[in-house]
């Protein structure tokens, strides 16, 4: 299953923010996505996993086949690790959750409250739900923000295997992961800001 | 869905949750209205009906604003509007949750709470039967409500602002069923009316709920 955009505009609060921006995602394939803050990355990301509508353009074959993971992980801080991971793993269909546990080695965690996890044990819990989700193509939101580098090579390994299966994965990240996929600069799309019509301009 | 619906549930009854909330406040409302009323036994049993139901709507309306705006919070609600789960399902969902939380223990606690009021004898067979079929109404426009404020700080007034006048049908009618049960006159016409607006509003709104949840994810 392949992701296409197709010169896409998107906006964030009514403002454009980039434009003409097109690419093509094949599984097996990661990409990359960089650009300083601001420039409409968390917004790109969104419009592909269908959380907003694009201003114009085309985002292609993203029907049902997203794993998005954004800024906040989903974790309710009453439950365990183990129940929120089960919860998960039962909405998106998937039945075992002992290989993503393995995978950011929470087991040894697994029965606390997720309230009680530091912050990036929190980030782990939020991206092994990516592996109870069984979708394709995962779309992820600067993954590693609070990771340590232990936890950031066990990121960069499960993305690998991700790969390695046939999945294809979009990150927005500022750090070097040590993945060889392709790299996207979305600087150069940044959406002009719109032409003063005559009114404003004759004011200019 | 299931699995929505136990995390809900699970949610509300473990700490800070909030289940017991809404009958809390049900219960001290029925109980101060003795107080403030005074002891006239006859006063009290004519205004039961109408008392025990408002109390029910407030106490509904006081949990809504959580309903939403939690999952909003951690990020959840984003994540299950990508999973394949139809939002209107998840809302519809939610709405159940809620009424299993807050709208069924008001419904068992009522006729409890009918003795303080020294409600008619007559009056709690069709206290219960409005109830039930009232709170799941309270429940889904209550939802409604929480779907379209879901993005804002502190939206609770505006919430109880957008929710009131449409809880004022049912509250008519409900209270109209209760009362007329009470005093031993035919029930059938608000009977009807309380089960049209309920199954209206179960049919219709997780629609437009999902429609604004939608908008405001955006």
């Amino acid at each position: 299953m392949s992701l296409s955009v197709t010169d896409l505009s998107i906006a964030r609060g009514g403002i454009p923010v980039l434009e003409g921006l097109s690419f093509r995602l094949v599984p097996g394939q990661a990409l990359i996505l960089r650009g300083p803050n601001g420039i409409g990355k968390t917004t790109l990301l969104r419009t592909i996993s269908g959380l907003q509508p694009p201003v114009s353009g085309q985002v292609d074959g993203a029907e049902d086949q997203i794993a998005y993971a954004g800024h906040s992980d989903g974790i309710k801080p009453t439950l365990t690790v183990t129940e929120n991971l089960k919860f998960w793993a039962s909405v998106f269909g998937a039945g075992a959750i002992d290989k993503a546990l393995a995978a950011y080695e929470l087991e040894t965690l697994a029965d606390r409250a997720a309230g009680a996890l530091s912050a990036g044990q929190k980030r782990r819990l939020g991206l092994s739900r990516l592996l109870v989700t069984g979708r394709p193509i995962w779309v992820l939101d600067e993954p590693t923000v609070s990771l340590d580098v232990r936890a950031v090579e066990m990121f960069a390994n499960a993305v690998r295997g991700h790969l390695a299966t046939g999945g294809s994965a979009i990150i927005a990240t500022h750090i070097e992961l040590g993945l060889d996929g392709e790299t996207l600069d979305v600087g150069p799309y940044r959406a002009k800001p719109p032409e003063p019509d005559d009114f404003d301009g004759g004011f200019l | 869905m299931i699995a929505l619906l136990m995390r809900d549930l699970k949610l509300a009854f473990r700490a800070g949750g909030g289940f017991g909330l809404g009958l809390a406040f049900f219960l001290i409302v029925t109980i101060m209205v003795p107080f403030s009323v005074g002891p006239q036994s006859d006063l009290l049993s004519k205004i039961a009906p109408g008392v025990l139901w408002l109390g029910a709507l407030l106490a509904c309306l006081l949990s809504l604003d959580r309903l939403l705006a939690l999952d909003w919070e951690d990020g959840s609600l984003d994540l299950l509007a990508t999973a394949p789960l139809p939002l209107e399902s998840t809302v519809t969902i939610k709405s159940l949750a809620h009424w299993l939380t807050t709208g069924l223990p008001l419904v068992l606690a009522a006729p409890v709470l009918g003795v303080l009021l020294n409600l008619p004898a007559a009056g709690y067979l069709w206290l219960v039967v409005s109830l039930v079929l009232g709170t799941p109404a309270l429940s889904v426009i209550g939802t409604f409500g929480a779907a379209l404020t879901v993005g804002l700080k502190r939206g609770g007034l505006l919430l109880s602002l957008l929710v009131l006048p449409l809880y004022v049908p049912t509250l008519i009618f409900g209270a109209e069923v209760a009362r007329r049960g009470a005093i031993g006159m035919e029930t059938q016409t608000p009977l009807m009316m309380l089960a049209g607006i309920t199954a209206a509003s179960i049919a219709l709104l997780p629609f437009a709920s999902a429609a604004v949840l939608r908008v405001n994810l955006r």
